[in-house]
């Protein structure tokens, strides 16, 4: 069974494609300088850098995926979105980004490089890219998955076409361009999908928690045993392993996100940038935690069937395009294939402008070509961009090849951002931290997090060494994991930054707190400041976790 | 040459899809669709939203910077 289109969802999703290149056509006269392709300028407002910083980490499958994992799994999945994301994404706001703005790098590998040596920042540079190109072509596959498996698409077509969109619209028009089309895409998502929320309410009626099973309907009631919630986590993993270091790993040091606070016109503006798009992210769980357990209620009544694969298992992926047949009729069903397009990529974008200048700055100025001029840079951006593009495609075939493969690549995230946040976090709040210290650090924890990924997967140790539980499910593992290689990162870098010698303190003025000027925020009235913004996103976190507790 | 802001680009896309929406929602009050809930006509409406988020969009980023 799949969706049929008709002309009219044809017409919305042609324009769909005219809009973002016809985006980039116009923004190629703009780009000009090594500035304004790699770094959009540096003249964006808070709202959008903020809109854009969101759009890039909204995937189609994050959104697909997590709407599944609601049916399968109630709110607990929203645990990804509140304590997984916005304390990580406000102290990135607070402490993090003055360091960051002020040192005018063009990418967090660039931090690496000033703070501590070359040595560091090849390491992260060559194992971020190596990471967003595969995971690039991860996504790729999944979603002409999708897209075959929900409306019978050509899978070759699918990515091929989106490919060369993305492609063409960020080499045209570098981070301005793919800046520009997140935005337009984070209101087609909002407006493709938003909807399917509200008709789903309006259908089920009545408070959907309390007719769920008590182990779906709660967030922390439920977690002090593995084996009374669907997730099989207790909250020490939720804390520690999503909460502190995945999240933190990923919201501070990601590259593919925080490029888009670098393209922010001040400090103050970058501050506000993921500030912005905390409440944003707040809100996400309307559309995937509200979708999941409307698709999970209605099945649960018989009124609506999830898709199954060839051995009659539910594919939980398909709860969304399921509520999307039911609801939207033509039109706006050509309305729902743009949103999750523009998820799909608004994430490739944001992988192929970061990965355009890790290369560009910490791999190919750094180590082959040292003298490259501004304007050989910019032609390089744009070249590798191709080159990016087809080596995302090419990890796209492989994985259709060997679909097993994707588990590793799926683990990649945690080998390299979960020991790289320990790194940064030594790094700007402990003066102390030496070169050599950051060096042997960031590879034990990457190292560590690779073994204990082997050891888990072919049984090698016992599970409950590392997860505290004998049955740990895939989830439980990686946040336990992404916790020890934090952990292991950060020990080994004290230990051996304190028998190695450290920077003095000229060289890391700009890059450590105490040796940096704190922003002047305070000739800003209350409503322009970060720290305020900041505190009533938090307050709300702790609101809605309360609520849902 | 100033470079048009970003919330131009949206309201252009927002109103053009709007009236697409709004049009087919047209359609479908005099050949009801047999879609859940489709007496509510949420094309109608839906459609009506985005043409007004769209103007109001489109009335920010008139001229301008890059804001």
């Amino acid at each position: 069974m799949t969706i049929k289109l008709a002309l009219i969802d044809w017409i919305i999703i042609i324009l769909y494609f005219g809009f973002i290149i016809g985006i980039g056509l116009y923004l190629r006269k703009f780009t000009i300088t090594g500035e304004d392709f790699f770094l959009a300028g540096r003249r964006s407002s808070s709202w959008v850098a903020g809109l854009a910083f969101l759009s890039a980490n909204l995937g189609a499958l994050e959104i697909l995926g997590w709407t599944g994992a609601t049916y399968k799994y109630g709110i607990y999945t929203a645990h990804f979105y509140w304590i997984g994301a916005i304390p990580a994404m406000l102290f990135l706001a607070l402490y993090m980004m003055p360091f960051y703005y002020s040192s005018k790098i063009h990418s967090v590998p660039g931090y690496l490089k000033h703070r501590f040596d070359e040595k560091t920042r090849v390491l992260n540079a060559v194992s971020f890219a190596i990471m967003t190109i595969l995971m690039s072509g991860i996504n790729m596959y999944l979603m002409a998955l999708i897209f075959h498996m929900f409306l019978g698409w050509n899978w070759d077509i699918s990515i091929w076409i989106s490919a060369l969109t993305v492609g063409l619209y960020v080499a045209l028009g570098g981070l301005t361009s793919a800046i520009f089309t997140e935005v337009v895409q984070f209101f087609l998502i909002w407006f493709g999908l938003f909807l399917v929320a509200i008709l789903g309410i309006i259908e089920v009626k009545g408070n959907l928690l309390q007719e769920l099973p008590s182990s779906m309907a709660s967030l922390w009631a439920t977690s002090a045993d593995p084996s009374k919630n669907p997730m099989g986590v207790t909250w020490p993993g939720i804390v520690l392993g999503l909460g502190f270091v995945l999240s933190f790993g990923y919201w501070t040091t990601d590259f593919l996100v925080v490029q888009r606070a670098f393209s922010s016109r001040d400090v103050r503006t970058a501050q506000m940038c993921p500030i912005i798009a905390s409440y944003f992210k707040m809100a996400i769980p309307v559309i995937v935690v509200g979708g999941g357990l409307i698709a999970w209620k209605l099945s649960s009544e018989g009124t609506i069937s999830l898709f199954v694969d060839e051995k009659g298992n539910i594919i939980h992926d398909s709860a969304l395009p399921v509520l999307i047949a039911r609801y939207y009729p033509h039109g706006l069903v050509g309305l729902g294939v743009p949103a999750l397009l523009a998820g799909f990529m608004a994430g490739q974008a944001g992988n192929i402008s970061a990965f355009n200048t890790v290369w560009t700055y910490d791999i190919y100025k750094a180590v082959i070509k040292r003298d490259a001029s501004e304007a050989y840079l910019v032609w390089m951006g744009r070249f590798i961009t191709v080159i990016g593009i087809i080596l995302s495609v090419g990890a796209a075939y492989w994985a259709k090849q060997f679909p097993t493969i994707m588990d590793y690549i799926q683990a990649i995230f945690s080998w390299v951002n979960a020991p790289l946040f320990a790194t940064i976090l030594l790094g700007m709040f402990w003066k102390r931290t030496t070169p050599d210290g950051a060096f042997y650090g960031l590879l034990a924890g990457m190292l560590s997090s690779f073994f204990m990924f082997l050891a888990l997967r072919f049984g090698w140790i016992n599970p409950y060494v590392l997860t505290f539980s004998q049955t740990p499910s895939d989830m439980s593992n990686n946040l336990w994991r992404a916790w020890w290689a934090w952990l292991i990162c950060f020990v080994v870098t004290i230990i051996v930054s304190l028998f190695t010698k450290p920077k003095n303190d000229e060289e890391l003025k700009g890059f450590v707190r105490g040796l940096t000027p704190a922003p002047d925020v305070k000739s800003y009235p209350l409503l322009k400041r970060p720290s305020f913004w900041a505190l009533i996103s938090l307050l709300i976190l702790i609101i809605l976790n309360v609520y849902f507790w | 040459m100033k470079m048009l802001p970003v919330w131009f680009w949206v309201g252009i896309v927002l109103i053009v899809y709007g009236l697409i929406i709004i049009g087919s929602g047209i359609y479908y009050i005099f050949n009801p669709s047999n879609t859940a809930l489709s007496h509510l006509h949420p094309s109608l409406w839906w459609g009506g939203i985005m043409l007004l988020g769209g103007i109001i969009f489109l009335s920010i980023g008139k001229g301008g910077d890059l804001k």
